[in-house]
């Protein structure tokens, strides 16, 4: 089998204009360990020093800490340092995959009948959530990949390649609150814009479909050495398809993710996994530097100059 | 002679298709009706006027106010009670209150369930879309149980009455229902209306009602053995009903309270009082539940309390009703109730739901579509916003549009069969003419150890005409209803008739921190804007003269108010014209400067922008205040000239605003209850006229020696004191006298000596009051610095001593404006955001306070 080790280093530094007195965050960096990953080490350091208020579980099974400051400060460090290992995963084939239309009827709600408890856990994703629209053009747009009876995934794979082709990857013509309809109407956006696109199209169509946070291993230059924080936060979509599971694909790059892509956790969409949120008092404008480092585990101490100090721990 | 029964019978039209609440189909009053009507028989005419006009002096001297969002007439107007009561029987009573309390145990069930293991949708007995696609459903609640496993602990159901004279349940309210307080009020003025009857009759008393909703709340919260504190939770003065939240909180005896009156601390919730933290145990809301916390709820809520859920799953506090109660707010599970009651309890719905088909089933959809006519269309999401549908109303490009959007979402839409709504007399108010209008009950139940009990009364909601709408919002009126007990009932006062010497007691409960931060920043920008606008009338009056002899006063009057931030700098100016490429002659940038001082409210730190905090403070605490009062703050913002002011314009409107600063200077000290808070107001005076007045005395101690003298004039009128100076030195400004005059002179309430001296002794009493320290002893030695400082060195044959005293009382002049401004700060940090304060539990320390405070407080205020 193969597999594949990585170490991730989140980093996310605020600056405040003004001293901030009271700080509430809720923190989902911590990666979850699935059929094809496992976590084998996670740290998270905070400076100033904060108060944690509990490690726990969220309703959609994502790790989280909640963290609080009560002391003045000018600045917040987050450092979360994560180990995992990944297996490389069997997807089913696509024409064997159920037909999408019969998929929508198995999950659609029928007096008298008890759900499947599988399909019961997915119709938490089949609806409208904060930033997944159910819409009719979207629908519209999304049927020509989901001609009747074709198979779930066929339809998938097209949907997914027809977003990656048609919508640009453009850094500045979104931000993280533009709403997923502006995106469609102007055909580009980063990933998490695609995530949510894309979601919102399948739900339109009828199928659970969940937004997945993560990473990705990017390629240094040919010849160069890789950079700290030089990669960043991904995002793709999981769809739910009965009898095998759920099924990955990142319509960023148009592939289903396998031994690159790192999981942090899912939800309805970004808002149930965003990575630091939370509410403060006082601060003023703020500087943000996020920092991102995803690289094989091997590698740690060529990239930091020093072994880490999590794994010489363990 | 013409009696009220009179008309009632003889002039009484019921409507020929519905259920009348009074009489038969042949027009004899109903058996529970006659007692009622045979005392209204005794009645003349003219007294039955009287007692309707009775019943609307009450309803404007109590206050009771409804808020319209789209009211012309402002966001809030009276409420309308009918003068006569809506009557029901004993029998039919005890099947209505058994129904609902059958209907309260099932919703509760539900929601345990939806928030709990989640079994019912496991079984197909719900669907997930009216769950999982509710916005409504917060998943960071799920897995929580709240305290004693009680989710709701008030409830209402809104009942309507079909023409065969059958109850049917038209919607549920399960967040937290409005309407109980208003029951109340309209009880309380009824019952003065009618005191005969209402005793005859044995009409059901309704205080063991809100005792027992009192008691359970206590009761059921996780006090620690403590004795519980209680709050009652509101948006603010902004909501609908607001009047209803003050009304059932000084009834209940909870404070009331806004989100920023609450904090988080550890693990526990707390109220900030002016005397420190104190513990909440127990929240009854009227806010909504995405709005409640905004570290884990909608990010945008600026009314909830960070951190709020942590203390819920810490299981620190009863939340009622609990977050995420509202999702069955919607119509949409009416029609799987049957089957949940069934499954939970083994019993059949006593009252069905009104007809309700979810247009999520296919079969469901399709009879929907066939039979729009008889049906009214509504939201499944109440997020969605639509107003309900009457199918028969719609023309055939309505009803294709309706049809077609309903088919592309049909779990989004819910129908409801219409209902002829059964109908009841209703006064009208001018002229005592009786008319049939359509009515609704909503009648309330809350959760008590032993089940739930329902209250012996309802809100009946009355249509404002013809028609089947009964909303407040959409300008409803409403009705007492009385409940025949059928036998002797206990009085019970719902409140007590007079007043005894232990109610007359000042307060003792503790003030809210809010309301003394609000008084504190009003007694800062009051004195602000009276401190700015003397200054700015020194100015403006030597720009309008224009003689030469004014223009080295002027100069300094300049540097001084651009050290303010009360004008722009030169180079700002510069910037501003050079951007707007407009060439500005240096003299008419002076006017304008000085002008856009007073009237723009862009600049930050003039007089416009600081009258409008100034009421926006005042606003805060309009309950504080008397009428007149209040007038003047509130006529304020219109003294302001508009944005073409001239330089006479502005000094009318300069000298309107000193004025009214100096009422309210007066109110202040002469009108105001010297609570605890009042102390606030006044020490928020004195710290900003300290600030005022070192700041304008150094700057002009700090001039070059030979501009100083020019500087004198506008020193003493900007500090109020010429008046004074010329009546004892009867010649010009010398440094020596006025300095005397301005800064040592501790009988001059505008000198700094005066201000260092009442600040001293305004902290000690505050702090003897509270029992807490207020600030550490930075006042004190700055008062004996002052009085230590020798006169003789400003006598002007000394030359190079003259000099150096003046640099020396400038530096301490700068000390004593930086300890005011860390005053400010203290009192802001101690008494009203509490930061820092360590929880009883012992986390956090104390820390130096900080001007972000400040910040953040000025920002509050103009964006509240």
């Amino acid at each position: 089998m193969t597999t594949r080790s990585y170490v991730v280093v989140h980093e996310t530094n605020y600056d405040y204009e003004y001293p901030v007195g009271l700080s509430r965050q809720i923190v989902h960096l911590e990666p979850r360990s699935t059929s094809f990953q496992t976590l084998r080490a996670h740290a998270l350091r905070i400076a100033p020093d904060a108060e944690i208020l509990g490690t726990s579980v969220d309703a959609f099974g994502n790790p989280v800490t909640s963290l609080c400051i009560e002391a003045d400060h000018d600045s917040l460090s987050v450092r979360a340092e994560s180990w995992v290992d990944l297996t490389a995963r069997d997807y089913p084939d696509d024409p064997s995959t159920p037909p999408w239309d019969a998929v929508r009827a198995r999950l659609a709600y029928q007096a008298g009948r008890r759900p499947n408890a599988l399909d019961l856990e997915a119709a938490r994703f089949l609806f409208e959530s904060t930033r997944v629209r159910n819409k009719r053009e979207l629908a519209e747009w999304t049927a020509a990949c989901f001609p009747p009876g074709r198979p779930l995934l066929v339809g998938v794979r097209a949907l997914m390649q027809r977003i990656h082709t048609e919508l640009r990857f453009d850094p500045t013509a979104t931000t993280v609150s533009t709403p997923v309809m502006e995106v469609f109407e102007r055909r580009r956006g980063v990933c998490q814009d695609f995530a949510h696109l894309m979601l919102s199209c399948l739900r339109s169509m009828g199928l659970a479909a969940r937004y997945v946070s993560g990473y990705l291993l990017t390629r240094p230059p040919p010849g160069r050495p890789r950079l700290v924080g030089a990669d960043a936060s991904h995002a793709w979509v999981s769809v739910y398809c009965p009898d095998y599971g759920w099924v990955d694909a990142d319509p960023t790059n148009g592939v289903f993710p396998s031994l690159e892509h790192v999981t942090l956790g899912w939800g309805r969409d970004y808002d149930d996994v965003i990575p630091l949120r939370g509410v403060l008092l006082g601060g003023g404008d703020h500087e943000l530097e996020i920092k991102v480092t995803v690289a094989p585990a091997s590698d740690y101490e060529t990239i930091f100059g020093e072994r880490s100090e999590l794994m010489r721990a363990l | 002679m013409s009696t009220a029964s009179k008309s009632l019978l003889s002039e009484y039209v019921p409507s020929a298709s519905r259920y009348d609440e009074m009489v038969d189909d042949i027009q004899i009053p109903r058996p529970h009706w006659r007692g009622f009507l045979s005392h209204l028989a005794t009645l003349p005419m003219e007294t039955m006027l009287g007692r309707s006009r009775f019943v609307q002096e009450a309803i404007a001297s109590d206050g009771v106010t409804y808020n319209v969002y789209a009211d012309p007439k402002g966001t809030s107007r009276p409420w309308e009670l009918d003068l006569l009561p809506l009557i029901l029987p004993a029998d039919e009573w005890r099947s209505i209150s058994a129904a609902v309390t059958q209907r309260a145990r099932l919703l509760d069930a539900v929601l345990a369930d939806l928030y709990g293991p989640q079994q019912l949708l496991a079984e197909g007995l719900i669907p997930p879309a009216l769950v999982f696609g509710q916005r409504s459903f917060l998943w960071p609640a799920q897995g929580i149980t709240p305290p004693g496993g009680v989710f709701m602990h008030i409830y209402a159901a809104d009942l309507a009455r079909s023409p065969d004279g059958r109850w049917w349940v038209l919607a549920d309210r399960t967040r937290g229902p409005s309407g109980a307080g208003y029951a109340l009020q309209n009880r309380m003025t009824l019952s003065r209306a009618f005191p005969d009857s209402f005793r005859e009759l044995q009409v059901e008393q309704l205080a063991p009602f809100f005792r027992d909703f009192q008691d359970s709340l206590y009761r059921l919260s996780p006090t620690a053995g403590e004795a519980p504190l209680a709050v009652l939770l509101t948006p603010g003065p902004f909501n609908e009903t607001y009047f209803e939240h003050s009304f059932l909180a000084r009834y209940l005896g909870f404070p009331l309270v806004e989100g920023q009156d609450l904090v988080v601390r550890g693990d526990c919730v707390y109220l900030k009082t002016l005397r420190g933290l104190r513990r909440v145990h127990a929240i009854l809301r009227r806010l909504d539940d995405d709005f409640c916390d905004p570290v884990e709820l909608r990010a945008d809520s600026a009314l909830g309390i960070p951190g709020l859920l942590h203390v819920i799953r810490a299981g620190n506090v009863l939340m009622a009703n609990a977050l995420g109660s509202a999702v069955l707010e919607t119509g949409a599970f009416a029609g799987f109730y049957p089957a949940l009651n069934e499954r939970l309890f083994g019993e059949k719905l006593a009252m069905p739901s009104i007809a309700t088909w979810w247009c999520g089933e296919a079969p469901a959809l399709e009879y929907v579509v066939t039979h729009l006519d008889e049906l009214v269309i509504k939201p499944a999401y109440p997020s969605m916003q639509m107003e309900p549908v009457f199918g028969h109303k719609l023309d055939a490009a309505g009803r294709a549009r309706l049809i077609d959007r309903m088919h592309r979402q049909p779990h989004a839409y819910v129908a409801q069969e219409w209902v002829r709504l059964s109908h009841a007399p209703t006064w009208g108010n001018e002229d005592g003419s009786v008319v049939s209008r359509a009515t609704a009950l909503r009648v309330f139940a809350v959760a008590t150890p032993n089940g739930y009990t329902v209250m012996p009364g309802a809100l009946t909601r009355v249509a404002p005409q013809e028609g089947d709408v009964v909303s407040m919002q959409s300008g409803g009126s409403s009705k007492d209803t009385w409940v025949l007990a059928g036998r002797p009932v206990a009085r019970v006062p719902l409140r007590r008739p007079r007043l005894g010497a232990s109610d007359v007691a000042t307060s003792a409960v503790d003030i809210a921190s809010r309301v003394g931060e609000n008084l504190f920043w009003m007694g800062r920008y009051a004195e602000r804007c009276e401190g700015l606008a003397r200054l700015l009338r020194a100015a403006l009056v030597r720009v309008a003269d224009a003689a030469p002899q004014s223009e080295p006063a002027l100069r300094s009057l300049i540097k001084v108010s651009e050290r303010l931030e009360l004008i722009h700098t030169e180079e700002e100016v510069a910037e501003i014209a050079s951007a707007e490429t407009v060439e500005v002659p240096v003299v008419v940038a002076i006017e304008t400067r000085f002008v856009s001082a007073v009237v723009d409210p862009k600049v930050a730190g003039g007089l416009a922008a600081n009258v409008h905090r100034l009421h926006s403070c005042a606003n805060q605490v309009r309950e504080r205040m008397s009428t007149d009062n209040w007038h003047v703050f509130n006529r304020l913002p219109q003294r302001l000239p508009g944005p073409k002011a001239t330089v006479s314009s502005a000094l009318a409107s300069l000298d309107e605003v000193m004025l009214a600063c100096v009422s309210l200077a007066g109110f202040a000290m002469d009108d105001m209850t010297r609570d605890e808070s009042w102390h606030f107001l006044l020490l928020g005076r004195r710290l900003e006229r300290l600030a005022h007045v070192t700041a304008m005395v150094a700057h002009v101690l700090r001039l070059p020696p030979a501009e100083r003298p020019d500087a004198l004039e506008w020193l003493l009128e900007a500090a109020n004191s010429i008046v004074t100076f010329r009546a004892r030195y009867r010649r010009a400004p010398e440094l020596l006298p006025v300095l005397h005059l301005v800064v040592f002179d501790e009988s001059n309430p505008h000198a700094v000596a005066f201000q260092l001296r009442e600040l001293w002794l305004s902290v000690e009493r505050t702090a003897a009051e509270l029992g807490r320290e207020v600030t550490g002893d930075v006042i004190g030695p700055l008062a004996l610095a002052l009085r230590n400082v020798r006169l003789e060195g400003f006598e002007p044959e000394e030359g190079s001593v003259l000099e150096a005293s003046c640099k020396e009382l400038a530096d301490l002049l700068g000390r004593a404006a930086r300890a005011a401004v860390g005053v400010s700060d203290e009192l802001q940090r101690r008494f009203f955001s509490h930061a820092g304060t360590p929880a009883p539990l012992g986390q956090g320390k104390a820390r130096r306070p900080s001007e972000a405070w400040r910040a953040a407080r000025v920002s509050k205020v103009e964006k509240p």
